[in-house]
């Protein structure tokens, strides 16, 4: 077939569909809106992936909990020297951290103590970590539900009740908030005395594993060696965020199985047979001559001047909607209750295999489902067509 | 011939800013990468970072990666729970418990 027939099929199209621009411009509105939906849910899970992979690519090789009574507990200091003991491990850190609920601002902090020996540099600190006894360093998001900033103060309440008042000196920038955003960070004594934890435990241990290779046969020792404890690795670190951001995920998969199911109605509303009116036309045109090819490629072409219009604009309003907009429609998905949630600025992940997925999924059943019944209209008997 | 040639010219408009803003992403990506990813991964690393701040309203939440999931009615991803960001978080692949 040529091109120029199949231009003038084309324009034959769309002046059928212009014919009924009321009803084709609702089906073109909602099909864009389906689209724009699951693409969103497909974008925004995969750049929150990218990212979490990206920003945990640091993560402790290993992490090594206590567990007691089925539930997390402390662990003892000396559970370190056994764990130096194992072959190929390098480094065991015990971490301290903990939560802190603030009832003045109901929100949950992150408290995390830090060695005697602070990292230095760290570029996305305005200000420094805490040195002395009784500073501490904050994350965004604490900073500004409390009002306060280097040089300000921070007053929390301890576990015996005594309010402590903490000078800030320094403010993890914005542009860390997705790993910083509620952290309160205070020198190890502080923190041990502010929890009144006892000075023999940590909350666990990092541990750093020399050879990679090695890390899973490192935690099935760490498992024989210490049998009351869970050693958590870094690919299970990875693989967690993994599935939390899987477009397969809780909430995310009911939008996505709504759009999808609006989707199947659409097209299936266009499957389930042609109008009366429609069936007539088909039929004038085959008894003006034309053969059943060219009703399919004039049936082809209206359900794939609607579908790619749509295909197009969704994709264009998902974009715009995840990455230049941060996702300001689906953030209350994911926000639930978090008072303290850090701005969703993400890094756009480009995938044009999964732009094919979504083409492929969304327009070729609603072609198919404007190409079939046609098809079986435009074998029948033009007159038969005619009258019914 | 003038509506074929106006869509086709419109869905090429519309091929062309799709491109263009896939084209963006890439710079942006790749710019992020090269920019703030060693920075980021730095300091995730000397503080010995484990999980994301997203959801903080819980242990489970905040730390997903930490959380038990093995202690039956204890929190966990995927439980039915008092916290709308727990039906966010799916429970992990068939994983051997540690």
């Amino acid at each position: 077939m040529s091109v120029t027939r199949q231009l003038k099929i084309l324009e034959f199209a769309l002046a059928a569909t212009l014919r009924q621009r009321g009803r084709n411009f609702s089906i073109l509105l909602v099909y864009t809106l389906v689209i724009a939906v699951l693409a969103s849910v497909l974008f925004l899970t995969r750049a929150l992936r990218e990212e979490a992979t990206l920003l945990l690519s640091r993560a402790p090789e290993l992490v090594v909990q206590r567990i007691v009574a089925g539930r997390h507990d402390l662990i003892p200091l000396d559970y370190g020297r056994v764990l130096a003991t194992i072959p190929g491990v390098g480094q065991v850190t015990p971490r301290v951290w903990g939560y802190y609920y603030d009832g003045l601002t109901r929100s949950n902090y992150t408290m995390l103590g830090i060695g005697a020996d602070p990292p230095e540099g760290l570029a996305l600190l305005s200000g420094r970590l805490p040195r002395l006894p009784k500073e501490c360093a904050l994350g965004a998001g604490v900073a500004g539900l409390r009002g306060t900033g280097p040089d300000g103060d921070l007053i929390l309440v301890d576990h015996r009740g005594r309010t402590v008042d903490l000078p800030v000196t320094g403010v993890f920038r914005s542009d860390s908030a997705l790993l910083t955003n509620d952290l309160v960070l205070l020198g190890e004594d502080d923190l041990r005395s502010f929890f009144g934890l006892p000075p023999d435990r940590a909350t666990d241990f990092a541990v750093e594993v020399r050879n990679p290779q090695e890390v899973e046969t490192v935690a099935a020792k760490v498992k024989q060696l210490l049998p009351d404890t869970r050693p958590i690795t870094r690919r299970e670190i990875l693989r967690t965020y993994d599935s939390v951001f899987s477009w397969r995920s809780g909430m995310l998969l009911t939008l996505f199985a709504s759009a999808l199911l609006a989707f199947c109605v659409l097209a299936w509303d266009k499957a389930t047979g042609l109008s009366a009116e429609e069936r007539r036309e088909i039929g004038i045109l085959k008894a003006v001559g034309w053969d059943t090819a060219d009703v399919l490629a004039l049936k082809f072409w209206e359900g794939l001047v609607l579908s790619l219009t749509a295909l197009l604009c969704g994709l264009i309003l998902a974009w715009v909607h995840v990455f230049w907009f941060d996702s300001q429609l689906l953030t209350p998905v994911l926000k639930g209750w978090s008072i303290l949630f850090p701005p969703f600025a993400l890094v756009p992940s480009v995938d044009l295999y999964q732009l094919f997925v979504i083409a492929f999924l969304t327009v070729t059943p609603y072609v198919a489902s404007t190409v079939i019944p046609s098809w079986k209209t435009a074998i029948t008997d033009p007159e038969s067509m005619m009258r019914s | 011939m003038i509506r074929a040639r106006r869509f086709l010219a419109l869905s090429g408009l519309l091929l062309v800013i799709l491109a263009a803003l896939l084209a963006q992403g890439e710079l942006r990506a790749r710019r992020f990468a090269a920019a703030d990813v060693p920075a980021l991964a730095r300091l995730g690393a000397a503080l010995g970072l484990t999980d994301l701040a997203i959801w903080t309203e819980a242990r489970y939440t905040r730390h997903p990666s930490q959380a038990d999931r093995f202690t039956a009615f204890q929190d966990l991803p995927g439980a039915f729970d008092h916290f709308p960001a727990g039906s966010i978080v799916a429970p992990p692949p068939a994983d051997p418990v540690r």
